[in-house]
């Protein structure tokens, strides 16, 4: 799961242009809405065609992605529980 | 109440009709254009629902008596076709006799002709005519060209507000007496581009969209072309015409917040509304009729409901949106929505607002869900496009 | 009553080079491309603004040559009720091509969000408006080419109907990442430079 946490690190920052941080600025626990990384709901959306074209995982509501995405531990815990690819 | 500028002509295709007769007898008997996709060869195609128009391309190029070697794009003939009503609507039978002006509004401009053809054309001539068609500005060219415009002509983009900027700046270029008269409005067609871009931001309605109602889920994409034949007194006076309504008031404002969203308490529109009623000079109770905007997205509702509360307090006027009969037709929107707010002036009647069940919790206001007759002196519509670009225009009775 | 207006700053990028004024104020010679040019503009101006890096080439262009005049101007753009009016020729095309081939085969079909939501060229106004908290009235136009007696009657009649007490305007252009350019100006009441059509050419 370490490796799948610093994959979605460089991941985030390189699909949602986080120029100003690298992947050790980001915390497994940082809150990656609001506060903590300032993603907005594109981002959210954005994130949702990744986890599709990444991990072949489909999200039909986008509402969903709250608790998803809160933070990097919630994504790739996430992502093993559901991955198909 | 300030007088406004004439509006002495109207031409309009939607999904509910090709023409100003058809529209409004689909308005009064809630007959709604909301179908599965049949022109575009989609992915989507079993799960979305659209406002599509039945005219086929060749179908409008015959109507429109163009030669076999044309470029146009489904947009260019959508507007061309509604210009074209509009111009006769108005009785106009020599455009030169005055100053006039063409000011058209898209979004799509010839995307779909390009996404079909634009990787083709580096094997494919026979299809390179249509990449020349694509920028927003070719259809404003051709539809000035075959009315006959040379004064002056110009595009607006500036997506689902478009067409209520092209209105506003008609109306502006008239008082200015910069011009005697012109054609405003706007027109869009269906494209993958939209159809997936939307998608994308997870927007789009599976079934008929609910405009207001608390468990909407998104929008109903739509195509239309509409447009408003304005006039200066003079001209309306020397030639006689009858008028069928005044822009009486209208106001943009930028909502600041987001490139797509809009603000939960709805700033920009609310500017917007408050501006439009001082330009006209009137007060938010002489409002009779509100067409929002309406477009059953979660987020555009309850921001709308927010800056209509904040405008109109506890005396919130009769108010629907029409999305639900012809869906979200972008950059036309503003002017098939202009042409309803004027047919309702005429009619003495408001449209309902379909598939209307439950208010939403936050705001609990209630659109009027049947066609209702009534006095109608002034109509608000509002228009909010992407990038915080919010529109409001007011119709006025003669 | 008629005010009298001025040009009172005026900023062009092109050819990898930013004036102010007629000044060069920076200049990069052998920037890889578009992106990475106006990145370097982003830092030479020091702004530390993380949004910029969503945005797509033509916001970028707009909302840097803004940011240039409008620090440089007199007007508090938090108080003051700036408009904004630009246009260009190629609207959002080179968006749109980004657009299109996310979605053009059906073997790799993601089309990204991020992208489609700059598929508009107004969206850059939308931009400079968030960073300076402009609730003013905006407008964009789609032309052949920069149409001074245009912009020239739109921005004075904002200006005299008090809809606006100054208006940033120009044109604002990208086709490809060769073929760009920025012509922003702002149009107040202070400055030298006359307001009027054939100024607006000249500096063009």
């Amino acid at each position: 799961m370490e490796n799948l946490k610093q994959e979605l690190k460089a991941k985030i920052i390189e699909n949602l242009n986080l120029e100003d941080f690298k992947v050790e600025d980001i915390d497994d626990n940082d809150s990656l809405f609001g506060d903590g990384l300032g993603l907005d709901s594109i981002d959210a959306l954005e994130l949702i065609v990744m986890l599709d074209k990444d991990y072949g995982i489909k999200i039909s509501d986008p509402k969903k992605g709250k608790t998803i995405f809160e933070s990097i531990q919630t994504m790739a815990q996430f992502i093993m529980d559901n991955k198909t690819k | 109440m300030s007088k406004g500028v004439a509006v002495t002509g109207m031409g309009i295709i939607s999904s509910i009709g090709n023409n100003i007769e058809e529209n409004y007898q689909s308005l009064i008997s809630k007959k709604q254009g909301i179908s599965k996709i049949k022109k575009i060869q989609t992915i989507h195609k079993d799960v979305i629902k659209v406002g599509e128009i039945n005219y086929t391309n060749k179908e409008l190029i015959t109507l429109l008596e163009l030669p076999k070697t044309n470029n146009y794009s489904r947009t260019a003939l959508l507007g061309e076709f509604a210009a074209k009503e509009a111009v006769k609507n108005a009785n106009i039978t020599n455009i030169n006799k005055y100053k006039t002006g063409l000011i058209s509004a898209t979004s799509v401009g010839g995307m779909d002709k390009t996404e079909k053809y634009y990787y083709s054309q580096f094997e494919e001539t026979k299809n390179r005519k249509y990449i020349a068609s694509h920028d927003a500005g070719d259809a404003s060219k051709k539809i000035a060209k075959s009315l006959g415009i040379t004064d002056f002509v110009s595009t607006i983009s500036t997506a689902c507000s478009s067409s209520a900027n092209a209105i506003m700046l008609g109306a502006r270029m008239i008082k200015a007496g910069k011009i005697d008269r012109v054609i405003v409005g706007g027109s869009d067609c269906l494209s993958k581009f939209t159809i997936n871009g939307f998608k994308t931001l997870m927007i789009l309605s599976e079934t008929d969209c609910k405009p207001f109602d608390e468990n909407r889920t998104g929008l109903n994409l739509g195509e239309a072309a509409a447009f408003l034949v304005l006039e200066s007194d003079e001209v309306v006076k020397k030639e006689n015409k009858k008028v069928l309504a005044y822009v009486s008031g209208y106001a943009n404002a930028n909502d600041a917040y987001h490139q797509t969203a809009s603000s939960e308490n709805g700033e920009g529109a609310t500017l917007a509304m408050q501006k439009a009623l001082r330009v006209a000079k009137i007060k938010p109770t002489e409002i009779d009729y509100v067409n929002a905007h309406g477009t059953a997205t979660p987020n555009n509702d309850h921001s709308e409901s927010r800056a209509i509360l904040n405008v109109f307090g506890a005396k919130v006027p009769d108010f629907s949106s029409t999305k639900a009969y012809t869906g979200h037709t972008l950059a036309a929107a503003a002017a098939i929505e202009a042409v309803y707010s004027i047919l309702a002036i005429q009619h003495k009647v408001l449209f309902p607002n379909l598939n209307f069940e439950t208010p939403i919790a936050d705001t609990a206001l209630v659109p009027k869900t049947e066609v209702t007759k009534k006095e109608i002196q002034h109509v608000l519509s509002n228009s909010f496009g992407f990038g915080g670009n919010c529109s409001t225009l007011i119709f006025s009775k003669t | 009553m008629n005010t009298k207006l001025y040009i009172e700053n005026y900023c062009k990028i092109k050819n990898n080079t930013v004036t102010l004024n007629s000044n060069i104020i920076f200049e990069e010679d052998n920037a890889e491309n578009l992106k990475s040019f106006l990145k370097s503009i982003y830092k030479h101006l020091d702004l530390k603004y993380s949004k910029f890096f969503k945005m797509d080439n033509l916001s970028k262009l707009a909302f840097l040559a803004s940011e240039i005049i409008l620090k440089e101007s007199k007007i508090n753009s938090e108080k003051e009720n700036i408009a904004i009016v630009f246009s260009n020729n190629a609207s959002s095309l080179e968006t749109d091509r980004k657009h299109q081939k996310s979605i053009d085969k059906i073997t790799d079909y993601f089309p990204s969000p991020a992208i489609f939501v700059y598929t508009l060229p107004n969206i850059g106004i939308g931009e400079i408006s968030i960073r300076h908290q402009l609730k003013s009235e905006n407008a964009f136009f789609v032309f052949e080419r920069y149409n001074a007696e245009f912009h020239y009657t739109y921005e004075n009649s904002l200006i005299q109907s008090q809809k606006a007490n100054a208006v940033l305007s120009g044109w604002v252009n990208v086709d490809d990442d060769t073929n760009y350019e920025a012509f922003i100006y702002l149009v107040s009441q202070n400055g030298k430079i006359k307001h009027n059509q054939e100024q607006l050419n000249k500096l063009y």
